[in-house]
C-alpha cells in the first residue's frame, strides 16, 4: 500500500470510527425511552393519575399527590423566578454599557454553573433552618434560584437578536424609552421569552436534588405550599430507592410521565424557536 | 441622597439615548412625562438586575457561615481524613473527594472522545438533512432528568454491566489494580458511565458550536495542499478550535463534579477508598443527597454544609475557566459568546 492509498485508507477508518461514535451516543436514548415506555406504560391507568399512594407492600395506587405537587411548586417557582430573570435579562440587553450588566451577566454564568445540590443546601439554610420545618414554598424558592439565571441569559440573548433599527424607529417617533423596551422590543421577541421561560420551567420541573431537603416529599395529597410536599422527581427517587416491586413499577411509570412533561416541553419550546429565528 | 439620586436617574434616558443615537441627545421634548416611566422603567428592571448578584452573595454567605463550625473544629483535616462517623463526630472528606473526582475523571475519558467524534462528524462530514436530527436526538439527552438516569442505571444498566461487562473487563485488564477484586453492581464505574452518558450531549454542543465558528478558508486551504478530509478536520479544523473544545470539555467537568441524583443511585454510597473501580464508592454530592435531611447533629449538618461549599467553589473555578477559554475562540473568530447553553 503506497502512501497516499494508507492516508486515504485512515481517513476512511476515522470517518467510520466517527459514525461509530455517532450510534453509541444516540443508543441510551433510545434504550432510555424504549426501556421507560416498555416498563412504565403498562402501569399508566385511571387510578394512577387519581388515587394517592397505598400503604407501602399492598398494589395499586397513584401518583395524583406528585402531579399536584409538581404543578405547585414548579408553578410558584415560575412565579418568582420568571419575572425576576427576565426582567433582568431586558436589563441587560437594555443597557448594555452599565457595570451592573457585566457583573450580573457574569454571576449569571456561576449561578448556571453551580450544582442543583448546593442550591438546595443553600434554600435549606435560609428557609427551612429559620422556618423550623420542611415545606414545599423552600422547594418553590430553590428552583427559583435555578431558573433565574437561566432565564435572564435567554432572555437577554433573544432581546440582542432585535435589529436595531426597530429601535431607533420607535425612540425617533417619540416613544419613550420604556414603551420601546416593552411594546417595541419585548413585544418582537415574546415568543423566544416564552420559549426561554418554557424550557427552564422544564429543566427544573425535572430536579430533584434541591427538593430533597426542602419540599422533603410526602406520602399524602397537600394543596399547602407550607408544608412538605410530594414532587413527580421525588417520588421517583423514592420508589426507586425502595424494596418493593410495587414500588419499582411506580418508579417507572412516575419516569415516565414525568418525561413525557419535560420532554414535551423542551420539544415544544426548541421547534417554536427554530421557526422563528433560524 | 436622595434627591441626588433621583436626579441623575432622571438625565439617564437622554444619556443613554445619546450613545446609543448619535446626534439624538439635542431631542428632549416632553422630558418630564416620559422620564417618569423611564424612571420606574429602570428601577423595576435594575431591582431585577440586581438581585441576582445579591442572591449569590447570599448564597456565598449562608453556604460559608453555616460550614464554619466544621471549618473551625476540623480544620484542614477534613479533606486528609478518611473516616465519616456522624456518631463519632469524626468528618474526613477524602473518600468524597476522591470519588467525585474519579468518576469526573473517568466520565470525562469516555464521553470526550464521543462527543468530540459526532461533533467533528457532524460539523464536518455530515450531510445538513443528517445533521439537525442528530443534533437533536443527542441534545435530547440532556433533558432527561438526572433521576430517570438514576432510575435506568438502576434497573437496565446495572444488571447488563454486571453480567457482562464488567467479567469481560475483570477477565481482559484483571491484571490491573482498578479492576480486580468482587463485581459489585453498583459500584465506580457504573456511575462514570451514567456520568459519561449525561455530560456527553453538553460536550457535544459547546464543542459543535465553537467548531462552527472556525473560518472555512481554514480548512479550503488544508484540502488545496492534498489533505484528506479527515487530515483537514483533524490538523487544520480541530487545532484552530483547540482552546474552545478544551472550555466546552471542562465545562462538562463542570457538570460531572455536581452531578448529583443520578450518581448518588449508582455509586453505592459507601465511604471507602478502593483503587477497584468495581466497588461502591461515594461522592461529594451524594453524601449531601443522602445524608442532609437526617443529619441531626450541628456539627454534622455543619460538616455536610462545608461539603457543599466546597463543591460549590470547585465547580465556580471549573466553570469560570471554561468560559473564559470557550470566550477566547468565539471572540478570536469575531463571533459573539452564547456557547454553553
Amino acid at each position: 500500500m503506497n502512501r497516499r492509498d494508507f492516508r486515504r485508507f485512515k481517513s476512511g477508518i476515522m470517518v467510520a470510527l466517527m459514525v461509530g461514535a455517532v450510534v453509541v451516543a444516540v443508543l441510551p436514548l433510545l434504550l432510555i425511552l424504549g426501556t421507560l415506555v416498555a416498563k412504565g406504560a403498562s402501569s399508566l391507568n385511571l387510578a394512577f393519575f387519581t388515587r394517592t399512594p397505598v400503604p407501602a407492600g399492598e398494589s395499586g395506587g397513584g401518583v395524583v399527590h406528585a402531579i399536584v405537587g409538581t404543578l405547585m411548586i414548579v408553578g410558584m417557582a415560575g412565579l418568582i423566578g420568571l419575572p425576576l430573570g427576565i426582567g433582568a435579562g431586558i436589563y441587560s440587553a437594555e443597557y448594555p454599557g452599565s457595570r451592573l450588566t457585566s457583573i450580573t451577566r457574569f454571576v449569571a454564568d456561576v449561578m448556571n454553573g453551580t450544582p442543583s445540590i448546593v442550591v438546595g443546601v443553600f434554600a435549606w439554610t435560609w428557609i427551612v433552618a429559620n422556618q423550623g420545618h420542611f415545606s414545599g414554598a423552600a422547594g418553590s424558592v430553590a428552583l427559583a434560584l435555578i431558573m433565574i439565571p437561566m432565564v435572564m441569559r435567554t432572555t437577554e440573548e433573544i432581546i440582542n437578536l432585535v435589529p436595531h433599527s426597530l429601535r431607533e424607529a420607535a425612540l425617533a417617533l417619540g416613544y419613550p424609552r420604556w414603551r420601546t423596551s416593552l411594546t417595541v422590543v419585548v413585544r418582537t421577541c415574546l415568543p423566544g421569552i416564552v420559549t426561554g421561560s418554557l424550557l427552564a420551567v422544564a429543566r427544573v420541573a425535572g430536579e430533584t436534588a434541591p427538593l430533597l431537603f426542602t419540599a422533603l416529599g410526602s406520602q399524602f395529597m397537600g394543596l399547602d405550599l407550607n408544608r412538605p410536599m410530594a414532587a413527580l422527581p421525588l417520588t421517583v427517587y423514592t420508589y426507586a430507592t425502595g424494596p418493593y416491586e410495587e414500588w419499582h413499577r411506580l418508579a417507572w411509570a412516575t419516569a415516565l410521565v414525568l418525561i413525557l412533561v419535560v420532554l414535551i416541553l423542551s420539544v415544544a419550546a426548541r421547534i417554536a424557536t427554530r421557526e422563528r429565528f433560524e | 441622597m436622595v434627591g441626588r439620586y433621583v436626579f441623575r436617574s432622571m438625565t439617564s434616558p437622554v444619556e443613554v439615548g445619546a450613545q446609543e443615537l448619535p446626534g439624538a441627545s439635542g431631542i428632549n421634548i416632553g422630558l418630564e412625562g416620559r422620564s417618569r416611566g423611564d424612571l420606574v422603567f429602570r428601577w423595576m428592571l435594575t431591582a431585577a438586575a440586581v438581585s441576582i448578584p445579591v442572591l449569590l452573595g447570599f448564597l456565598v454567605f449562608e453556604l460559608w457561615s453555616g460550614s464554619r463550625l466544621a471549618m473551625e473544629r476540623y480544620g484542614f483535616g477534613f479533606v486528609t481524613g478518611s473516616t465519616w462517623d456522624p456518631v463519632a463526630e469524626v468528618f474526613g472528606a477524602l473518600p468524597l473527594i476522591f470519588g467525585t473526582l474519579l468518576t469526573s475523571f473517568l466520565a470525562l475519558l469516555i464521553a470526550v472522545p464521543l462527543s468530540l467524534g459526532v461533533a467533528i462528524y457532524l460539523t464536518e462530514f455530515a450531510s445538513p438533512r443528517l445533521r439537525r436530527p442528530i443534533s437533536f436526538l443527542i441534545e435530547l439527552l440532556a433533558a432527561i432528568p438526572s433521576v430517570v438516569y438514576g432510575l435506568w442505571g438502576i434497573f437496565f444498566l446495572i444488571p447488563f454491566l454486571r453480567s457482562t461487562v464488567f467479567p469481560f473487563l475483570q477477565g481482559a485488564l484483571g491484571f490491573l489494580p482498578f479492576f480486580q477484586g468482587v463485581i459489585y453492581g453498583q459500584s465506580v464505574l457504573a456511575a462514570s458511565i451514567i456520568l459519561a452518558i449525561m455530560v456527553m450531549p453538553y460536550i457535544m454542543s459547546v464543542s459543535r458550536e465553537v467548531l462552527q465558528t472556525v473560518p472555512a478558508s481554514q480548512r479550503e486551504a488544508a484540502l488545496a495542499l492534498g489533505a484528506t478530509r479527515w487530515e483537514a478536520a483533524w490538523t487544520a479544523v480541530v487545532p484552530y478550535a483547540r482552546s474552545g473544545i478544551i472550555g466546552a470539555v471542562i465545562l462538562g467537568l463542570g457538570r460531572a463534579l455536581g452531578e448529583t441524583m443520578a450518581v448518588t443511585m449508582l455509586i453505592g454510597n459507601r465511604h471507602e477508598l478502593s483503587a477497584s473501580l468495581f466497588a461502591p464508592g461515594y461522592s461529594m454530592a451524594a453524601v449531601i443527597a443522602n445524608e442532609f435531611a437526617e443529619a441531626a447533629t450541628n456539627i454534622h449538618l455543619s460538616a455536610l454544609t462545608y461539603v457543599a461549599f466546597t463543591l460549590f467553589v470547585v465547580t465556580v473555578l471549573v466553570n469560570a475557566a471554561a468560559r473564559l477559554l470557550i470566550w477566547r475562540v468565539s471572540r478570536r473568530s469575531g463571533r459573539g459568546g452564547g456557547a454553553g447553553q
